[in-house]
Formats: structure tokens, C-alpha cells, sequence
């Protein structure tokens, strides 16, 4: 469900297995189009013709055992209310960004499998997508309703078909650090034009991302949750000329095209489990409130 | 007549010299000859919530201003160093007062000249429409205190001079209390509005929501006060009611931080919330959101590089 770049990566290497059939679930009814005519052809880290079966009509879906919801978060809950309906028998993975993905799932199907994908690339044009990193995927059970086996076979499936993949019994260490790094980095990018890296090389700007992170290492910590990297290491790393210097975080993108951020699922996400787990996170819901402050001016005239 | 020299022709200095030229002898000092030379010829027309046009004397040349009684400095924070450097040895009759936002105006005067000093924080806003046209948008009042050299009674004085020019103005025996009211309320407004794009309208006391606007306003409201207050400063308006009755007035106003960023213009947050982070650390409070957005919007000022 959903395939913009992550979305389309998976879709299109998955049907390149002779044991799995892939549908492809998408709005835009240009790109369902061009798959159907064309297939799904990615360029970059891998060159793949994909033939997924695509529809913008959800009533055409079969019952299936394996959904990815791969929408922006904002758009989890539509998607999942539109697609239920072919996972009577079958589990519902995301991978998608930030917090509260699995839960809007869980609210219309039965098992849910936590997914958190680095891959990356992005919609070219109708049914072209470039695949930038290959990355790798961790999936793990949202709750006891969803076994660890059907986790490995999804995660087995992604491997044979070359994107490479894990099963582990809890795949939150694994979220809440893409969680923190996204949210500690991309906001202040937002905010303040600068790329990944000339943000790290402001030791004033670097703290305001520490500050970030430790509040989220923190409420990541209240839940019990062992983060499997640490993000400052991560944010440090991203910030060599040779890594991702010039990076434009893709909520500045956004920002710059007046699109809706993930804000919300984001810092916002933070901000929410803080709040349940009695951490306080002032500097998670001060940018919060930023962000969701540039996207109320778009309205104005 | 009282003869006045204002420095400075941005929308407050232009509301100023206008009116006051209607009670006194008035003379602007600008950077440009070309401004000087339009007010001169063409004088200086202000609409809006006043409509006459004023005729004034106007130079860019500190050594030809006449000796005038008072002299308003009413530049951009950021050009207040040079400005009174260029006054160094000028004006030897003049009192003269600093309007800028923020702390520290008066310092960096004194540090130029002996001449006795009035501190004033401004609430009125206009907006230049070219050189020789000024409109006035809010016709809020001046404040005006001693600081060096003067007593509450020249602050009445020149308060007076002002009132009688048709424009609002009170005096005040001590002006910190104002001027920290004044310097909490842009600290976190104009940080804001330069963050966000929002011009100071109803998002920011807006509080239903976890994530809405006023929470984030309120925090830094909240911080600035606890800074006043260590600093042992009591303070006249509460800046949260400043804010709420600001974005009540239905008039959607643009902070000048939020019209720099956007013309890519240095900011005049180091006399605003660069102060206010500084005094923070002297009085030892800790501010992480103010610290915050100070570091956000200096960030921004060096996007403008990128």
C-alpha cells in the first residue's frame, strides 16, 4: 500500500519471486497505469523490471497473507481502512517512518508486524523509480498476536528477492533509533535551511540536536527499549563530506515544496510516548510546534 | 522652537520625524542622499491613522545636523554601532534617546559621547511605502525612561513632545520594567514568527492542543519571565497577555525578524534574544527554549550562504 520510492522498492523486487504475487496499491492513477503497461522498473543500486498487479480500486485486492504499508504517516489510517478487507487471514507490516504506524494498523487488522527500512530512492516519474540505497529492513512482531515465523517468512521473502532483511523478536531498538536520528536532525533542517552537515558543524546547533536525542534516548529507555545504535554516533557519521554533508534532510524538502511533513509521527511521536511514560521532552514538542507552526503559515494568504 | 534630529528613516524613525515635525524643527539624518534629497524636496507623507505631510530638513552628513535639544536614535539595532560612532563628537546640546528593540541600546551609545541619555521601547508599527511615505498601522504607545544623565522629569518632557505631536507616549521613573516586558514579548515573538513564517496572529495563543503554537509561546514567555525575575526586574505587562491581546487586535502583524529572514537580512536577534540568553546566563537560569530558538534563527541568518 502506497508506493512512492520505499514503497515501489519493495514492490518491485518482491515480484520478481516465482513463489509470491505482488499487488500494488496506489492513489496515483498515472503510475498504476505505467506499471500495468510498463512494469515497475527500478535504476540505481539494482536494475529491476518488476510486474506487480497495480490498482488505485482496493476492491480489486485479493486476500493476501503479507500488506506493507509503505504511505507517509499521514496517510497510515486511510490506507489501512481502504486495504483491511484482504488481510482477514494475513498480517500487515510498515515500513514506514516514525511512531504510531503499527497502532493505526492494529486498529482495522488482526496481526502487525513492525518493520524499519533504510533503503531509499525516489519516484522518477509514472511506474520509474531510482533506487539510491540498498539498506536494510528490520521486521519484528507488534504484539504476541503475530509470530516470530511469520515475520521470518516475510523477511525471508525480501532476502531471496535481494533486499536485504531481519526478523527480531523486538524490532523497537531498531525504530526508535531511525525515530530519534530523523527527528533530532530533520526539523532543524527544516527550520533552518542547512544541510545534515553544516548543521553537526555548529557547535551551538549540535547541542540543540543532543538535547533532542536525549530526550528521546530517554523515553526510549522508560519503555524498556535497547536502541540497537546509538544515533549521536549515526548523526556524526552522516555528517562527513564523504557520507551525507550535503544532504538536504527530506523534511526540509518538504518545507522548501510546501508539502505536509511527518512532523507529527516524528518529533510528535516522542512527545506522545514521553507523556505516557512520564518523561518530560519540552524540546521535542518546542519543534514540534515550530514545524506544524511553518506548515499553519502556508494557509495564510 | 524645540529642534530635534532623528537618526534613522525606517518606519519608526519616519513616524517620529513626521510628526514631529508638526511641534518642532526636525531634522532626519539617513545614509542614503538620495533619501535625504527626497525629504528635503518633497517632504514626508504619512497615511494610515495620520494623513498630513510633513515638511523636514534632512541630511547624511553628521558634521551639518544643527544643534538640536534631542536627538532620536531610531535605526535598526543592527545599525546602532555605526551609527553612533558617526555621532561621536556631534550634537554637544542634545539629549539623546535610544528606541531600539532588546537590551543594551544604551551601552553602546554611551560608549560614544557624553551626552545624557533617555531609554524608550516603541509599540507603535508603521510601514515605508519608498523614501518619502510612511504608513501608520499601530498607533500603540511609546515608553520613555531616564537612563544616563536624565531624570522621570525629562522622560515627561520629551514624552510630552511626543503626545503633542500626535502620537501616543508615557513617561516612567524606572523604563526596565517596560523595557524587559517589551524585550520577553519579541525574544519570543519575533523568534517565532521568524521560525515559523507566521506573521503574530492566532496560533500563538492558541493552547487546545498539545503540539499548538501558544504552548511553545507560553514556555518562552515562561523562561523570560524567571530570567526578570532572578534579575530582580518586576515586570510592567505580563508578555503572555501582551501576546493574547496582540494577535486579538485583528490586525496581522509581520514581526521585522520575520520580514529580515525573508529578505535574507541580518536579524537584530543578538540585541533581542541573544540579551535575553546572555542575561540568563549571568543571573544563572537556565533557558533551553529561548536557547533554542536563538540558535534556530541565528542558523537560519547563515543559511543564507547556502
Amino acid at each position: 500500500m502506497g508506493t512512492g520510492a520505499v514503497g515501489s522498492l519493495f514492490a518491485a523486487n518482491l515480484s520478481l519471486l516465482d513463489d509470491v504475487e505482488v499487488w500494488a496499491f496506489d492513489l496515483n492513477e498515472l503510475h498504476v497505469a505505467a506499471i500495468n503497461r510498463d512494469g515497475l522498473r527500478l535504476s540505481g543500486a539494482g536494475d529491476v523490471v518488476g510486474r506487480p498487479k497495480a490498482t488505485s480500486d482496493a476492491a480489486e485486492l485479493p486476500q493476501c497473507d503479507f500488506g506493507i504499508v509503505a504511505t507517509k504517516a499521514m496517510h497510515t489510517e486511510s490506507a489501512i481502512t481502504a486495504t483491511a478487507h484482504a488481510f482477514e487471514g494475513g498480517c500487515v507490516a510498515t515500513v514506514q517512518n516514525g511512531l504510531g504506524n503499527e497502532e493505526a494498523i492494529a486498529g482495522h487488522v488482526e496481526r502487525v508486524i513492525r518493520g524499519t527500512t533504510f533503503p531509499a530512492g525516489k519516484l522518477l516519474g509514472p511506474g520509474q523509480v531510482q533506487w539510491d540505497v540498498k539498506g536494510d529492513t528490520t521486521f519484528g512482531p507488534y504484539d504476541e498476536r503475530t509470530s516470530l515465523a511469520e515475520v521470518e517468512r516475510l523477511a525471508d521473502a525480501c532476502r531471496r528477492a535481494g533486499m536485504p532483511a531481519q526478523a527480531v523478536e523486538d524490532a523497537r531498538g531498531s525504530q526508535w533509533r531511525k525515530v530519534i536520528f530523523n527527528a533530532s536532525t530533520n526539523p532543524i533542517g527544516a527550520l533552518t535551511g542547512l544541510t545534515h552537515g553544516r548543521v553537526c558543524e555548529r557547535p551551538d546547533l549540535r547541542a540543540l540536536v543532543t538535547g533532542l536525542v536525549d530526550e528521546g534516548k530517554t523515553v526510549a529507555a522508560a519503555q524498556r527499549i535497547e536502541l540497537d545504535a546509538d544515533p549521536e554516533e549515526l548523526i556524526d557519521h552522516a555528517a562527513r563530506k564523504d557520507v551525507a554533508y550535503d544532504h538536504k534532510a527530506s523534511m526540509l524538502q518538504d518545507v522548501e515544496s510546501r508539502r505536509a511533513t511527518e512532523i507529527d509521527y516524528l518529533n510528535g511521536g516522542i512527545v506522545r510516548f514521553g507523556g505516557e511514560h512520564g518523561v518530560p521532552t519540552p524540546l521535542n514538542a518546542a519543534i514540534q510546534a515550530l514545524v506544524k507552526g511553518v506548515e499553519a503559515s502556508w494557509t495564510q494568504s | 522652537m524645540t529642534r530635534v534630529v532623528v537618526a534613522g528613516a525606517g518606519s519608526i524613525g519616519s513616524l517620529l520625524a513626521a510628526h514631529l515635525a508638526r511641534v518642532a524643527e526636525v531634522t532626519v539624518l539617513t545614509r542614503r542622499e538620495e533619501q535625504a534629497t527626497a525629504l528635503r524636496e518633497q517632504g514626508l507623507r504619512v497615511s494610515g491613522r495620520s494623513d498630513f505631510t510633513a515638511r523636514l530638513d534632512a541630511t547624511t552628513d553628521p558634521a551639518a545636523l544643527p544643534d538640536a535639544e534631542l536627538a532620536i536614535l531610531a535605526c535598526k539595532g543592527t545599525d546602532l554601532e555605526p551609527l553612533a560612532a558617526r555621532l561621536k563628537g556631534t550634537l554637544p546640546g542634545a539629549t539623546v534617546m535610544t528606541i531600539q528593540n532588546g537590551l543594551g541600546a544604551e551601552e553602546i551609545v554611551a560608549a560614544h559621547g557624553e551626552w545624557p541619555l533617555l531609554s524608550a521601547v516603541t509599540f507603535m508599527s508603521g510601514t515605508r511605502h519608498g523614501d518619502g511615505h510612511v504608513e501608520y498601522v499601530l498607533d500603540t504607545a511609546t515608553w520613555i525612561g531616564p537612563y544616563r544623565g536624565t531624570t522621570e522629569e525629562d522622560a515627561r518632557g520629551t514624552a510630552e513632545l511626543v503626545e503633542s505631536a500626535g502620537l501616543k507616549a508615557e513617561a516612567f521613573a524606572d523604563l526596565r520594567p517596560a523595557q524587559w516586558s517589551k524585550l520577553i514579548f519579541n525574544a519570543t515573538v519575533n523568534g517565532v514568527a521568524a521560525l515559523t513564517g507566521l506573521p503574530h496572529d492566532f496560533h500563538f495563543a492558541q493552547t487546545e492542543e498539545l503540539s499548538d503554537l501558544g504552548n511553545l509561546v507560553r514556555g518562552l514567555v515562561d523562561e523570560g519571565k524567571a530570567v526578570a525575575a532572578a534579575a530582580g526586574v518586576e515586570l510592567h505587562d505580563d508578555p503572555w497577555e501582551m501576546n493574547v491581546l496582540a494577535t486579538q487586535r485583528g490586525h496581522r502583524h509581520f514581526p521585522s525578524m520575520l520580514e529580515d529572514v525573508e529578505a535574507r537580512r541580518p536579524t537584530e536577534l543578538e540585541l533581542i534574544n541573544g540579551s535575553l540568553v546572555r542575561e540568563a546566563g549571568r543571573v544563572g537560569v537556565t533557558v533551553p527554549l529561548q536557547t533554542a530558538v536563538y540558535r534556530l534563527v541565528k542558523a537560519r541568518e547563515a543559511s543564507y550562504s547556502e
